[in-house]
């Protein structure tokens, strides 16, 4: 059991619509791969069907030789698109909902964290902006001790100055042995911190490849060769 | 903050050259103790594998050793780091002279140059 995750000739479709079509990829212990495409390529479908919020159409999703499931779920933290917490509640309320409800939520982390980015915990959701708000879910994605993170667009509507301390958290709190998938647009932002690169082009997998392979082998940034290979 | 990379050339080779001029310069001395890789790594704001990866060539130069419990040490052999200086040092100059040749300086002329520059200041 050395892969954290693997999909095996997944595909899905809403309706006539195909998000998704025969994607196998691995992801090895300890790496953190970014999920590259632009707008409606099927980053988003690629991440829920590992969260198990959607079911593949054929195919097969194993994490940490686990099937989408129960088990599965413990081992994986994820960060949705959506903002999912109830407006009303405190930010305190909330560490203590996680803490109620992950085995692996790391209170003190959570704190830590906050504390940093000058969040006050007694602050409610509603009268956070857009970008604190983003914050405090990775804050609470990232305090879980988990096998996989799943990050879908994690650093989006947050200042460039947070942003280099939200990467700088992802790589110094996620665990060893653990795993990073991320997806975002923002490629100049992370290239440094990832291993893997995985392009994503209309539900195919256009690219995979290690961010210094790409580098040598194109004599680009892996910025340069996206805006190349999905210019409009 | 974070080290500035350049595009178009793979990260670990930049984080490898930067590494050996910090061990040239003097930044870190011989026979001193590296930082941890995480700690490099976090410094640098890069993954840690790819710092890991330029540490592994360092050490396959004989730059760097490693001690399988206490860590990565800067080499005490003074003259291995002397000739690695001034290996660099011949590079920047011909790297210097070519870029005066192309705007057309010859090697007379330049020399001339260097020396009036050195007479006005005093560098």
């Amino acid at each position: 059991m050395n892969r954290i995750l693997e999909y095996s000739h997944v595909t899905k479709q809403f309706g006539s619509l195909c998000a998704l079509q025969d994607v196998s990829l691995t992801v090895e212990p300890g790496h953190i791969v970014g999920l590259l495409g632009p707008n409606g390529s099927g980053k988003t479908t690629l991440l829920k069907i590992a969260s198990g919020l959607l079911v593949p159409t054929s195919g097969t999703v194993s994490i940490c030789g686990l099937p989408v499931g129960p088990e599965s779920k413990s081992r994986i933290s994820y960060l949705p698109d959506k903002n999912y917490l109830s407006d009303w509640m405190k930010v305190s309320q909330i560490i203590d909902l996680f803490h109620d409800f992950y085995l692996n939520f790391d209170r003190n982390k959570a704190y830590e964290m906050l504390q940093r980015l000058d969040i006050s915990p007694k602050q409610k959701l509603k009268t956070l902006s857009k970008g604190t708000r983003e914050k405090v879910q990775l804050i609470l994605v990232m305090s879980r001790n988990a096998d996989l993170y799943l990050l879908d667009e994690p650093i989006g509507g947050v200042d460039p100055a947070a942003r280099d301390y939200i990467l700088q958290t992802i790589l110094t709190n996620y665990n060893e042995h653990g795993s990073i998938l991320i997806s975002t647009h923002l490629i100049s932002d992370v290239e440094q911190v990832l291993d893997q690169v995985i392009f994503l082009k209309n539900g195919v997998i256009s690219l995979q490849s290690s961010v210094d392979d790409i580098r040598a082998q194109y004599e680009k940034s892996v910025d340069e060769l996206f805006r190349e290979v999905f210019q409009c | 903050m974070s080290w500035h990379f350049d595009n178009g050339r793979p990260i670990y080779t930049q984080l490898l050259e930067r590494v050996r001029f910090l061990i040239i310069s003097g930044q870190y001395p011989p026979g001193s103790k590296l930082p941890s890789v995480r700690d490099l790594a976090s410094e640098a704001s890069v993954n840690p594998n790819t710092m890991q990866r330029a540490l592994a060539e360092l050490e396959r130069s004989r730059l760097i050793c490693s001690h399988r419990t206490t860590g990565r040490f800067v080499t005490e052999d003074e003259e291995m780091i002397h000739e690695m200086k001034e290996s660099m040092g011949r590079e920047k100059i011909l790297t210097f002279f070519h870029e005066m040749k192309q705007m057309g300086y010859d090697r007379d002329q330049t020399t001339a140059l260097i020396e009036k520059i050195l007479k006005e200041k005093t560098i």
